[in-house]
């Protein structure tokens, strides 16, 4: 398949609010438009879908124009081959589920990529509800509906709005993994905007990073997470990297699995599902990692790894500093006190160790 | 046994009135929920205007621009051959005016509690705007029409000041029910006044009712 270029150029005014940016994105796998509330990640999807008309510039998918101010073109909302999930679901009240649904299939027909009802409501397990008024359903079942009801747009570009945002903890948990497999089982490139960062870790493949209606930063979701500069806008509690690896053995006696991360072995808890061989990728966070000068002996973290200290940065007004480790292939970030950095005499380019006290599964790479 | 002409021609004219408010209302109650424009109070103010106007006024008025000496009044007569004053034509007219905020405000209150979202939803499932209003915003306002349709309906069947001014006291023609009643009174036969009062009493009361009970969980908004 080959990979659409979505070329956007946007300025738009709003009181107390400019949103202005100059930016090409790849359209494959899942984007996730991520920063603060109030940095315009959801104007921006509105302005994708045609519900906002910017003030001046064009937006492209490939070679058809949406929006272009100086031509005079603006593609309206309902002629836009995008389908947008709303962050409330918006379900019609007055049809039950499968009215839901047939609104936007009977709308769609024609149009590719050609989903039909019967794999969407599989897709999303929605057999049983088909018959149900939409206020007798659950906030998770609502979000369920609503991503159906979108895909039956038969869209070529899937925007979801913070579609976890109105659900609390446990619905959430239901609802991820649909949102993981839904943009790979029907092959869509995805916007996804979201102001978590545990969800740019499980489902993005690119960030674009926004702050007061800008761009900040866009690539890869592993470079972007592992950035120290972007860390005001990705966060410090959860700050952390991820890592490609590949599964090496199980020990089923001791309940462990040991990976491979580029040359270095670490051993984490027992990833049973997974085979031998199968990639994945890990989250290692800033606070679960330690850093000694010399290796340490009897001690009861698993994972030491030799490496070079690639950046120290001091935190002002807190007690805390941040260091990026350069393993053998990979980088681990840490989080340790300054008064650990002083006293150790840590230096960027100094060889150290990082104790690794916890690695979780982030996903399976197929 | 009263003349019960008056009573068939009020319901009518109440249901041809009711069914042009219908199709004027709608949009003028769409526009007025949805506009941003500058004009939209004084376009409100003069939707209210029959509200707070007494009858004579706007039957006065009325009388004045329909009669066959206007340019309106007189493109009528030379389209239809009759008069759009004293007619069951003008009646109609006047209807439509002096009901026209019992149709507009609740639908405009129907319309703006749909609000933007409901629509943005249908824009973005491929509705054109059309297909959107006829959809989803009209039957999530299906309590506003029935409302409406029948304030206005249950409003025409009341009017007496106007049409006693533009369409005078011609039976089969623009003689209603009030008017009628009115004229038993003036002539002093009561039983025949008492039967068309006492039936008017019941048929309001049995249409506010209905209305009422429709909407005991969302408050209707009149005047």
């Amino acid at each position: 398949m080959s990979v659409e270029t979505l070329t956007l150029q946007v300025r738009l005014e709003r009181p107390g609010f400019v949103l202005e940016l100059n930016q090409q994105l790849d359209l494959a796998g899942v984007t996730v438009l991520f920063g603060p509330s109030g940095a315009g990640k959801s104007t921006l999807l509105r302005v994708l879908a045609g519900l906002e008309t910017p003030a001046s510039g064009r937006i492209r998918l490939d070679g058809t124009i949406w929006f272009d101010d100086e031509a005079g073109i603006n593609l309206p909302a309902h002629a836009r081959p995008v389908g947008l999930m709303f962050q409330d679901a918006r379900l019609f009240s007055h049809l039950d589920v499968a009215g839901n649904l047939a609104f936007a299939e009977t709308r769609s027909r024609g149009r590719e990529p050609s989903f039909d009802t019967n794999a969407v409501v599989a897709a999303l397990d929605l057999q049983p509800l088909l018959a149900r008024q939409i206020h007798t359903l659950s906030g998770g079942e609502r979000q369920r509906v609503a991503l159906a009801r979108t895909l039956l747009t038969r869209p070529r570009l899937l925007l979801l709005d913070e579609p976890l945002t109105a659900l609390d903890r446990d619905r959430k948990a239901d609802i991820l993994p649909y949102l993981e497999r839904i943009p790979r089982a029907f092959g869509l490139p995805t916007l996804y905007v979201s102001h978590a960062i545990e969800e740019v870790v499980r489902l993005a493949d690119r960030v674009l990073v926004l702050a007061d209606g800008r761009v900040q930063a866009y690539g890869p979701a592993a470079q972007i997470v592992e950035r120290l500069d972007l860390q005001p806008l990705t966060g410090r509690f959860e700050a952390g990297v991820l890592i490609q690896a590949k599964v090496l053995a199980h020990d089923q006696r001791l309940h462990i699995t040991q990976v491979e991360v580029s040359g270095d072995t670490l051993t984490m808890p027992l990833l049973e599902h997974l085979a031998p061989g199968e990639p994945v990728r890990l989250r290692v966070r800033a606070r679960d990692v330690a850093i000694a000068t010399e290796r340490p002996n009897r001690i009861s973290i698993r994972n030491v790894l030799a490496g070079r200290l690639k950046s120290i940065v001091l935190d002002p007004d807190t007690p805390f500093a941040e260091v990026l480790v350069e393993l053998r292939g990979a980088h681990v970030r840490a989080r340790l006190t300054r008064a650990a950095v002083e006293d150790l005499g840590l230096n960027e380019g100094d060889q150290v160790y990082a104790l690794i006290k916890s690695i979780s599964l982030d996903r399976r790479l197929v | 046994m009263p003349d019960l002409g008056p009573l068939w021609l009020t319901l009518y004219l109440a249901t041809v009135t009711t069914a042009i408010l219908l199709l004027l209302g709608t949009p003028l109650a769409w526009w007025l929920a949805t506009t941003r424009s500058p004009v939209k109070p004084v376009i409100e103010a003069i939707t209210a205007l029959p509200l707070v106007l007494p009858p004579t006024v706007l039957g006065f008025y009325l009388l004045v621009f329909l009669s066959p000496d206007s340019t309106l009044g007189g493109l009528w007569v030379q389209l239809t051959g009759d008069a759009l004053t004293f007619s069951f034509a003008g009646l109609v007219v006047a209807s439509v005016l002096y009901s026209l905020p019992f149709m507009v405000q609740p639908l405009q209150t129907a319309f703006a509690a749909v609000g933007r979202g409901p629509m943005e939803a249908a824009a973005s499932l491929g509705a054109k705007p059309l297909d959107a209003f006829l959809h989803v915003a009209a039957p999530l306002s299906l309590r506003g029409f029935v409302t409406a349709a029948v304030l206005s309906f249950a409003h025409t069947l009341g009017e007496f000041g106007v049409v006693l001014m533009v369409g005078g006291n011609i039976p089969g023609r623009t003689r209603v029910i009030s008017i009628a009643i009115y004229e038993h009174v003036e002539t002093l036969r009561y039983e025949e006044a008492h039967v068309l009062s006492a039936g008017l009493v019941l048929f309001s009361f049995l249409v506010l009712l209905w209305v009422y009970s429709l909407n005991r969980r969302a408050a209707i908004r009149v005047g």
